[in-house]
């Protein structure tokens, strides 16, 4: 079934009868050349880059319960390629690419709007850093525009400028990045690997690995015994969880982060705007409400909550930010497990396992990376060679210092 | 979260900082032959239960001491909260 224009049309006038479920319901077969552990984001592109960009079957991907319950269901869909680091900036520049071509590659609209994020800062030395950034992204020929006060107060001029603690001074614009919809982004990649013949098996929870002699068979799972020659982790918040069960100890504490949405308002913000002086961001959603967020809670957690005091000081720095918001009313808020990892960046890699691979650590920044985890995951299974984009992403890092470490924060996951 | 103070009675978790895993207290031996490996392991890798996990707070907005939290990560549940002592110290618990 392909979506179109004319589809639309056609099933608007046909009372709508003709739309099908966008991927079949199979039983899991005995063996698979592929197995990826996980239905999320991640699970589901890798899936597809194998079956459409590697040309592999006998492809499964197995989902403790039903697609998109996990974070891709939870994120506040922010995407961009504003790092500074080398072995990150190119590989979300990479990302950056796929979403925009994303919605015709999988014939699915998963409503990718390139609104731009603007990072304010408020004092010279973030101008600073932030001009360094942006010469960063120019590298990677990501693009990044300094805008100054008198830009941004044609640009979003319910800021709150002349705030005397903290004065708007200016921010750094990259204007290609933005949202995505994303639970549309999942239905998008599920679909596209079904009809490449991926099997989809939801609430069938892997729950061990048949391990022998150093080399992986397959995986237990709560639907039985499963083989494969190859398994692909990407299991985000469960990461610790699930590679335990392997005899592996990962460099991956689990924390909560929350996200907020107010009720629908008409439209106000025009892009993603974060904050300088305090962790917050936000964002508008096409149905009306703000979305936004801002640090994890801070100690481990499997909750998928968080606690109040966060909730406060969240909405707090929105108020110091757009003072406006105050007359909203809060809809809902929800958290997910995020796997923060020590230097806050993320692994792709195999382990010393044969035949077990691993793609996780990546915190509460890894909706953005989607596309490129998929392709990049997906050419580790299939060649056994890291992908030239993720090769910065492995596991001996930790052991050569040669760590990825965005804010210079050390290895306190808390503090990424 | 409010945490038990064992001394000060219910304190609000916001008055804390968090650490991590309670087994960070036993540092490896730095003279040993294979500290290196050790060491590497010590800072980077950790257990991250689902289920009960001894835990280091810091009462820094409060009476500045460590405190050895047993916590639930699945519900936040907090079944214990007892003083970092010296001999615990000693004992690397
Ligand atoms: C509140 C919040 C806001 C965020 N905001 C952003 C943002 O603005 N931008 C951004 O780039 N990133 C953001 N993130 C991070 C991003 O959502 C995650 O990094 C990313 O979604 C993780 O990859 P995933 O989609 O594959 O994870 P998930 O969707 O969590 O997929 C993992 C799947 O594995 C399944 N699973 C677990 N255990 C098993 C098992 N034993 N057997 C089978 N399956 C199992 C889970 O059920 C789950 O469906 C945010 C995260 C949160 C929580």
């Amino acid at each position: 079934m392909e979506f179109s224009g004319f589809r639309v049309i056609k099933e608007a006038l046909t009372s709508h009868k003709g739309w099908k479920a966008l991927w079949r319901d199979p039983a899991p077969q005995p063996d698979y050349d592929f197995v990826i552990v996980g239905g999320g984001g991640h699970g589901l592109a890798t899936a597809y880059n194998l079956a459409k960009t590697y040309q592999k079957s006998r492809i499964a991907v197995l989902e403790k319960g039903w697609l998109g319950s996990g974070n891709i269901g939870r994120n506040t869909t922010i995407i961009r390629s504003n790092y500074l680091l080398p072995g990150n900036q190119p590989f979300y520049e990479l990302s950056m690419k796929l979403w925009e071509r994303q919605e015709q590659d999988l014939n699915f609209n998963s409503m990718v709007s390139q609104r731009g994020i603007i990072n304010l800062f408020h004092t010279d030395a973030q101008r600073d850093a932030y001009r360094r950034r942006g010469n960063a992204m120019h590298l990677t020929g990501a693009g990044g525009t300094l805008l100054n006060q008198s830009d941004l107060r044609k640009l979003v001029p319910f800021l709150n400028f002349d705030n005397a603690r903290f004065p708007i001074k200016g921010g750094l614009l990259q204007q290609r990045a933005g949202t995505a919809r994303h639970d549309g982004v999942a239905w998008g990649y599920a679909r596209a690997a079904d009809k490449l013949g991926v099997d989809i098996i939801q609430n069938c929870e892997v729950t061990g690995f048949c391990i022998k002699k150093g080399k992986l068979l397959g995986v237990e799972t709560t639907r039985g015994y499963i083989g494969a020659k190859k398994v692909g982790v990407s299991v985000a918040g469960s990461s610790s969880r699930i590679m335990a069960k392997a005899g592996i100890r990962l460099p991956i504490e689990t924390h909560v982060l929350q996200a907020f949405v107010s009720e629908g308002l008409k439209p106000t913000i025009p892009n993603v705007i974060t904050f300088g002086a305090g962790h917050f961001y936000v964002s508008q959603s096409d149905k009306g409400g703000l979305v936004f967020g801002g640090d994890i809670d801070g100690y481990n957690s499997y909750a998928q909550r968080g606690n109040l005091p966060v909730v406060e000081e969240v909405i707090e720095s929105g108020m110091a930010l757009m003072p406006m918001i105050g007359r909203a009313k809060l809809l809902r808020s929800w958290g997910g497990q995020v796997d923060m990892s020590m230097d806050g960046s993320p692994i792709i890699d195999k382990t010393h396992i044969d035949g077990l691979y691993f793609n996780g650590g990546w915190c509460y920044g890894g909706f953005k990376a989607v596309p490129a985890a998929g392709i990049t995951f997906a050419h580790l299974l299939a060649t056994d060679t890291p992908h030239d984009t993720a090769a910065a992403y492995r596991f001996d890092r930790f052991n050569r210092g040669a760590l990825i470490d965005e804010n210079g924060a050390g290895a306190q996951p808390n503090l990424h | 979260m409010i945490i038990p103070h064992p001394l000060l009675g219910p304190r609000d978790a916001q008055e804390f900082t968090y650490l991590g895993d309670a087994s960070l207290m036993a540092r490896p031996d730095p003279y040993s032959e294979s500290a290196e490996a050790e060491f590497c392991n010590y800072v980077y890798l950790r257990d991250n239960p689902a289920g009960i996990h001894r835990e280091l707070w810091f009462h820094e907005q409060g009476d500045r001491s460590w405190l050895i939290i047993t916590r639930d990560t699945l519900t936040h549940e907090i079944l214990g909260a007892e003083l970092v002592s010296a001999d615990k110290l000693k004992a690397g618990l």
